[in-house]
């Protein structure tokens, strides 16, 4: 009968008790052989165990208060709001108890959650969409890269939209900045040469927004949010166009994820 | 959301345990953790959904441990063992068997970190050798490898500080 070679492997298997029966039989066959080889196995099961005792009582202590997770969500939900805004809102009251309530649309603060979404996909639309000679940065042939670098930019995990089914070929993409950090700026043609963009980043607030839809110019808009990332789409397309893509989008992205 | 407190809250002592005998330091070890649940639940609908929330919960928070250990090696900090507080230190050494595992925790912070981290992953936290693999993004061949190398440099280690140990004069002494 021949035995296939024992290897090192095999070895740090049988310490881990991770062979299979047959096979760990003919290792111990051969340790049997080889006291040399069996002391170290010993040892190194020894180690083993004198490395599951030394760290054992860390498991067994009582979680601190602070690494309870009920904790971290909650600290996560305390709304963050931005102490310019506070001092804003606080600008806003005194206003208005003294009468200085007509103030309050020059004031107010700035569009926040999907409709700032919109208002950016909209301006990167209108930049970047009439370019003739670089409307991409990097093309639809890295679109591995793409996603690469929106997610590592975005901090969380970014897919680009295949659009194909509905006409839409993908041109490319570029990073974008925001008043609320980066984003992800994706364009697309169809077979006409008509552009869309879409344009992507982490909402302030996790969770889903519903699509809203919104013109400028000529062009008409969607934005959403889905599991606190942000979506906008602009383009001048009818909006009977636009919007059943907007939905495509939705509906893929969710199964994405 | 119930259910990631039910997926990640029973792996919380085991994470602990890891980032303690990576870390030594118990404060440390534990902003550690805060760290790595802190990025687990923003990133949970960022998890692959056929993925393992005990390996990707690892690897987070290993990849946190590597950057915290590179910073520290940069900056050169260290505190002395004869100045820490009892509690920093992973175990009290009182006793004899205090003793070996002075020379135990000693061996293993004298690792080299990347055979540390698979020594403990397998060893202690009882991961396999695929899941290790996924956590320390390197491949299986690699973990075995890094495997039987650390186990045989601790065995080294140990054998070493017990034998340059003059009779008589304490262990814990000659612990850096």
């Amino acid at each position: 009968m021949t035995v296939r070679p024992i290897t090192e492997d095999d070895i740090q298997a049988l310490i881990d008790d991770r062979l299979e029966a047959a096979r760990r039989a003919e290792v111990e066959a051969y340790l049997a052989r080889h006291p040399d080889l069996s002391q170290r196995v010993e040892r190194m099961r020894g180690l083993g165990d004198a490395l599951r005792d030394a760290f054992a009582p860390v498991a067994a202590e009582p979680v601190p208060a602070r690494l309870t997770l009920a904790h971290l969500v909650e600290a996560r939900r305390r709304p963050r709001l931005p102490a310019w805004q506070a001092a804003a809102a606080a600008v806003l009251l005194a206003l208005g108890g003294i009468g200085g309530w007509g103030l309050r649309g020059t004031l107010s603060a700035p569009m926040t959650g999907v409709d700032a979404l919109a208002q950016e996909a909209s301006a990167n639309y209108a930049v970047y969409a009439p370019d003739r000679l670089r409307p991409v940065e990097l093309a639809a042939s890295s679109s591995d890269e793409l996603a690469r670098w929106f997610s590592a930019r975005l901090d969380r995990r970014v897919g680009v939209p295949d659009l194909s089914g509905s006409g839409y070929r993908l041109m490319g993409g570029r990073l974008v900045a925001t008043p609320h950090g980066p984003a992800g700026l994706l364009m697309y043609d169809d077979a006409r040469g008509t552009r869309l963009v879409m344009l992507m980043r982490p909402m302030a607030q996790p969770g889903d927004a519903p699509m809203r839809e919104h013109r400028t110019g000529s062009a008409t808009g969607y934005a959403w949010a889905q599991d606190g990332l942000g979506y906008g789409l602009v383009g001048a397309s009818d909006p009977a166009v636009l919007h059943p893509l907007a939905n495509e989008i939705r509906r893929t992205t969710a199964t994405n994820t | 959301m119930s259910d990631m407190v039910r997926l990640i809250e029973p792996l919380i002592p085991a994470l602990r345990r890891y980032a303690r005998a990576l870390l030594r330091n118990p404060t440390d070890a534990d902003d550690l953790v805060q760290d790595c649940l802190e990025r687990a639940i923003g990133r949970w609908h960022q998890r692959r959904a056929d993925g393992d929330v005990r390996t990707w919960l690892y690897a987070i928070l290993h990849n946190l441990a590597v950057s915290q250990m590179r910073q520290r090696a940069r900056r050169g900090t260290s505190m002395p063992v004869e100045d820490a507080p009892e509690a920093v230190l992973a175990v009290a050494p009182n006793q004899h068997e205090g003793l070996l595992q002075r020379d135990l925790t000693a061996a293993l912070d004298a690792l080299p970190d990347e055979q540390r981290g698979v020594l403990l992953l397998v060893s202690v936290e009882g991961l396999s050798y695929a899941e290790a693999a996924q956590v320390l993004a390197i491949p299986i061949g690699t973990v075995m490898s890094r495997l039987a190398r650390a186990r045989d440099r601790m065995i080294q280690l140990m054998d070493g500080e017990r034998a340059a140990a003059p009779a008589g004069r304490p262990l814990l002494r000659r612990v850096k």
